[in-house]
């Protein structure tokens, strides 16, 4: 299959591997942002090759994991109303909230659909006039452009039942949330490619400037991981804190444009609660005022979502990097992918569930 | 209901005209006059033997074989057509094929139907030419049956349960049980077909091309191979689950691990782009007419090159082998080289967000 198979090619894999560990003279401390590249890392085993010389720390990249609790409850409670139909996308429906997840609440009865896209959300508005569809977005600047197209296409479309339960998150003021965490350990960034590809990668200059470490923007193939993990090291050992695109297939300095002017044209950056960080400067979007008709907490009358602690659960200190899932105590007792506890244990995206799929050694029986 | 046509009905009376000819309605279930008009006109025109004809409360089987299998499975797919299959052939299919890896020859079948009230007389009719056209290649007969319809909104628009009853004819596969390390794992045919294909077809994904599923009789194959003495120690249709689900279940009863190589598995192309765009994995995919067999190394090129001679099982490869135990039941090789702990997902695979 074009466009896969040639990142993933055994030869070639297993020769970068090799120049990346020779490469190689200390122990450096190099973080992935995005769950997606978590995911590659630990299901190509890349991870566990390089476990020994490098030591690779997985970032609050997983949208699903950084919502917080709150925000899940609030879906929870609009899908409970007998004339709304929640809709969001897979792996959301899972994560827990203080009152359980949207798939409980769907057992109990609530209407709440798995959909592809946010604009079959608005397609199903169209279909079903006496309900009130909501759609439930989540998800970096790779996901916003699409649901803010969806807000515009109902705006086009004089919906009056459709409307947006908004908690975008915008990348790189969580990677500066994380420089900025005491006891930080971090030497290099791997960006998201796919968030790049949307926002362009040229202000991160501005990033390697203040923190002086390099940022690396890198795909999810194994190959394109292995690149941006090469590219890594070498301006690691040669002491040059410097920006380098790796995806250049994809990702390109300016961005997007016309995704750029359609996240612009319905959200605005404002600072929102993160699981694990309270909250974040500018980490998240939010729905411009002139759009309020077309925002879920608006229409219905929610509060904005204010944070509670996590318990016992250390999601916060694995997303930052200042532990491995497997150093949290309920990982693999109490949390497990069908009892999460944290949102990283509910993803297939999140730290902790790759964690536990991947590289989770069980006891052997005898 | 409105679209229910009306226009013979006697007026005040509540049981729907004989002349509906549009949609079934509950009257069809009562059990009188309605039921067995319908039993005779659309089930024992198309099912019609000896048995059947009895319209007896129970079929009467003979047998000369001192062992039989029986197995039963209800089907409740969405939609009730999909590309490659519809509701009526995986009834035969499944419940023979479950027959089949169980070494038996397949050769009564029972057919329950749980129709809901409103189900046009021609998705009927269409899915009980279907089941008639399986059941002749599966060469099982339906020998009794039952129908009931139900009130709109408690059943969603057609349920199928077949139970069937084959019979034992050569030593059956042992089964899991039976591993033993440096046994060879093979697939019959490309993965995930099915699961592929009715994720497509139930969200209405307009991908090119659009995966077919693999719905199909396995029973030649495997007969042939019983019949060749090349009986494997176990083989399963890797149908709900997919195939992880059967190495997983495998790995457990055995005390082994079970080693695939991904590259090794044959996904047709349509498959891995729905994977690849959805985030999901073949291996956890539903087949229904692809199996998993394990079997010793000294028999696996006489498998291969029997299997290949069935058009079902032609695309047949090896894909891992048993080992002694290791820390974790399951693992797969990836591009790499490393191998990984294969994920069994809780739940139904969802679609990642991004």
């Amino acid at each position: 299959m074009k466009f896969v198979d040639e990142y993933r090619d055994p030869t070639r894999l297993k020769i970068q591997l090799a120049e990346l560990r020779k490469m190689i003279t200390r122990r450096w401390v190099i973080m992935d942002v995005c769950g997606g590249q978590t995911h590659g890392l630990l299901r190509h085993g890349i991870e566990q090759e390089l476990e020994d010389v490098l030591d690779l720390v997985h970032g609050p990249g997983c949208p699903v994991c950084v919502t917080p609790a709150e925000a899940i409850d609030d879906a929870v409670e609009l899908a409970n109303r007998p004339d709304v139909i929640m809709t969001s996308f897979g792996d959301m429906l899972r994560v827990p909230g203080r009152r359980g997840s949207l798939l409980q609440a769907r057992a109990r009865g609530a209407d709440i659909r798995i959909v592809y896209s946010p604009a079959d959300s608005v397609q199903l508005a169209v279909r079903e006039p006496e309900k009130q569809v909501i759609f439930f977005a989540v998800g970096f600047e790779s996901t916003a452009p699409a649901t803010a197209l969806a807000v515009l296409q109902a705006r086009q479309l004089g919906l009056k039942n459709f409307s947006l339960l908004a908690n975008h998150v915008r990348v790189e003021p969580a990677m500066r949330a994380v420089m900025q965490l005491p006891g930080n350990r971090i030497q290099g960034m791997l960006a998201a490619g796919h968030v790049c590809t949307v926002t362009g990668y040229a202000h991160y200059s501005e990033f390697v400037n203040q923190f002086r470490v390099p940022v690396v923007v890198t795909g999810f193939e194994p190959m394109d991981l292995l690149a941006g993990l090469t590219r890594s090291v070498q301006l690691l050992e040669s002491g040059e804190p410097q920006l380098c695109n790796e995806y250049s297939r994809s990702a390109q300095p300016e961005g997007n444009l016309h995704a750029q002017r359609l996240i612009d044209e319905v959200y605005c950056v404002a600072t929102v609660p993160w699981r694990g960080f309270r909250e974040i400067a500018d980490g998240g979007l939010v729905m411009r005022p002139a759009l309020q008709d077309f925002d879920a907490r608006s229409r219905f009358g929610l509060a904005e979502a204010l944070l509670s602690s996590d318990g016992e659960c250390r999601s916060g200190d694995v997303m930052t990097g200042r532990i491995k899932p497997i150093e949290c105590p309920l990982f693999g007792n109490a949390c497990t992918p069908e009892t999460p506890v944290g949102a990283p244990m509910v993803s297939s995206e999140g730290a902790c569930s790759a964690y536990f799929r991947y590289a989770r050694p069980i006891e052997v029986r005898t | 209901m409105s679209q229910i046509s009306r226009q013979d009905d006697v007026p005040g009376c509540p049981i729907p005209s004989e002349n509906d000819r549009e949609r079934i309605t509950l009257a069809y279930g009562e059990g009188g006059r309605l039921s067995r008009r319908m039993i005779r006109e659309r089930i024992l025109t198309r099912f019609s033997n000896d048995q059947l004809n009895q319209l007896g409360d129970a079929a009467l089987l003979t047998t000369d074989s001192r062992q039989l299998a029986f197995s039963t499975d209800g089907y409740t797919v969405t939609p009730l057509f999909f590309p490659g299959g519809d509701i009526g052939k995986l009834a035969v299919f499944g419940t023979s094929n479950d027959l089949a890896v169980s070494g038996a020859i397949p050769r009564w079948l029972s057919l329950s139907l749980i129709i809901e009230e409103g189900l046009p007389w021609s998705v009927l009719d269409r899915v009980l030419d279907s089941i008639q056209a399986a059941a002749a290649v599966a060469k099982v007969s339906i020998v009794t049956g039952d129908t009931k319809v139900v009130p709109h909104g408690a059943a969603d628009k057609l349920f199928i349960t077949t139970s069937g009853v084959g019979e034992i004819r050569e030593p059956a596969p042992p089964g899991p049980r039976s591993l033993q390390p440096d046994d060879v794992l093979i697939v019959s045919g490309p993965i995930g077909c099915h699961g592929a294909a009715i994720l497509c077809a139930r969200e209405k994904f307009d991908f090119d091309p659009l995966p077919n599923s693999d719905c199909a009789s396995l029973i030649q194959p495997l007969i042939s191979l019983y019949a060749a003495r090349l009986t494997p120690r176990a083989v399963r249709d890797a149908t709900r689950g997919g195939a992880a689900a059967v190495l997983q279940e495998w790995a457990d009863a055995s005390g082994l691990t079970c080693i695939i190589n991904e590259s090794a598995i044959p996904v047709a192309d349509g498959v891995r782009g729905v994977c690849e765009l959805l985030g999901l994995d073949p291996l956890n995919f539903a087949n229904e007419g692809t199996f998993v067999l394990a079997t010793p190394p000294e028999l696996v090129e006489s498998t291969l090159n029997l299997l290949r001679q069935h058009a079902v099982t032609n695309q047949a490869a090896v894909i891992g082998r048993v080992k002694p135990r290791q820390n974790n039941p399951v693992l797969v090789v990836r591009g790499i080289g490393r191998e990984v702990v294969l994920d069994e997902p809780s739940g139904s695979p969802l679609p990642r967000i991004c």
